[in-house]
């Protein structure tokens, strides 16, 4: 923990940067500090699972809630404030909702069977098991349509307006709620 | 899906975010939460005129710096709660100081009366109406200071919760003491600050089922 608290320290002005201008609407900064920041997570909660005897693969799920959870929370940081403590506070908050979410369902698991359920995962370390599609088709169409020309295609709102003859407002608001939405079907998935 | 896939979509035409909009969510929450109990208080009993008659002016005060004090404290252990990774300490401080100097406050009343005077003072003439209207004017601002909250990122759900009950019931005891003078100092700070201790805990009792996100 000692090496990781100061490996934080370091980077901490920089990412902090990216965050302040992600904040202001840069789209650039907001990937390379979502790029940077699941490093930080991925080694965390491989870390913790490690430590816990779980999968390390499964990790990357949890990796992909907390980015969901830092993008769609991130009024949520105070500028004033470092932002390290803040992102592995959001981290933990993902890890404990996580356990506390498959509990029960690895109480079912018998011991023998444990060792094929940790072990049969073969899928590339920076994949999670989540299908975008399976979970795109499952939000309403509006928000699907948004989410697909706006966040997938890279149209402007503007431009997503005036396909779905909708307002940019209700372009943003249904963007907004489809990631929402996305973040619990993502945390349902994730339970199994 | 691809860690990487995710960020680009995350990141692909975001708006830019105001960093403001969790103070102003729980301000806009407190005061429509309070609006609606001061409606309910003055619907029951009408205008308040009885509680800023001259003699009652300093103890009313007393109510009021108590009950606003905590308001004011539990507003920043909630704006601290629903902001991942802050320390939680200060307010807490805070809170606990202010429950200390009214406590000491409440006994200096009762050791400077007559041991006969005690019971009046702590079972004022109102302490059943006390009961039932403080909870009851909590009751809008623990919704909307809730509602508020889960808009926000509280990692320690019990703490967030008790602090939107403390502030609700805070609030509560104070539109309450808007409409009913106060008996006497022991008596608003064992009832008021009770009872806003309970809402407080039955908050704690609700965040992790109510705040989880």
């Amino acid at each position: 923990m000692l090496t990781n608290a100061m490996a934080i320290r370091s980077d901490e002005p920089e990412l902090r940067a990216l965050m302040l201008a992600a904040l202001a609407g840069d789209a650039s900064s907001h990937k390379v500090l979502l790029t940077r920041l699941s490093a930080l997570l991925r080694s965390y909660f491989r870390t913790q699972f490690g430590r816990m005897g779980r999968a390390a693969a499964d990790a990357e799920d949890l990796v992909q809630e907390a980015l969901i959870s830092i993008h769609t929370r991130r009024h949520t940081y105070d500028p004033s404030q470092l932002l390290t403590p803040w992102v592995y506070a959001i981290a933990r908050y993902r890890l404990v909702d996580y356990l506390r979410r498959t509990k029960s369902l690895r109480a079912t698991v018998p011991i023998e069977d444990a060792e094929t359920v940790t072990t049969d995962d073969a899928r590339a370390a920076t994949d999670s098991r989540i299908d975008l599609n399976v979970l795109l088709a499952q939000l309403s169409p509006k928000a699907r349509l948004a989410i697909q020309f706006v966040k997938l295609d890279g149209l402007s709102v503007n431009e997503a307006a005036t396909r779905l003859e909708m307002s940019p407002s209700a372009i943003k608001v249904s963007v907004h709620r489809g990631l929402k939405a996305l973040s619990s079907l993502v945390r349902q998935r994730n339970r199994t | 899906m691809k860690t990487d896939e995710l960020i680009s979509m995350l990141s692909t035409n975001i708006e830019p975010v105001k960093s403001e909009r969790l103070v102003v969510m729980l301000i806009v929450s407190l005061s429509v939460g309070a609006a609606i109990a001061i409606c309910i208080m003055m619907g029951m009993f009408g205008t308040p005129a009885a509680a800023f008659r001259g003699e009652h002016v300093v103890l009313q005060a007393f109510t009021l710096l108590f009950t606003l004090g905590l308001v004011v404290a539990g507003s920043r252990l909630l704006v601290k709660s629903a902001r991942p990774g802050q320390s939680a300490r200060g307010p807490l401080v805070a809170i606990g100081m202010l429950f200390l100097a009214f406590l000491t406050a409440a006994c200096a009343a009762l050791i400077a009366a007559t041991p006969a005077a005690w019971g009046d003072m702590v079972f004022g003439p109102q302490w059943s109406s006390c009961l039932l209207c403080i909870p009851l004017f909590a009751l809008a601002p623990f919704a909307a200071l809730f509602w508020a909250v889960s808009r926000g990122a509280p990692t320690h759900l019990a703490r967030a919760g008790g602090a939107a009950g403390l502030v609700a019931g805070a609030l509560g005891a104070t539109v309450f003491a808007l409409q009913y003078p106060s008996a006497s100092i022991p008596f608003v700070v064992f009832w008021y600050g009770g009872l806003i201790i309970a809402c407080s805990a039955i908050g704690a009792l609700l965040g992790p089922r109510l705040l989880r996100w």
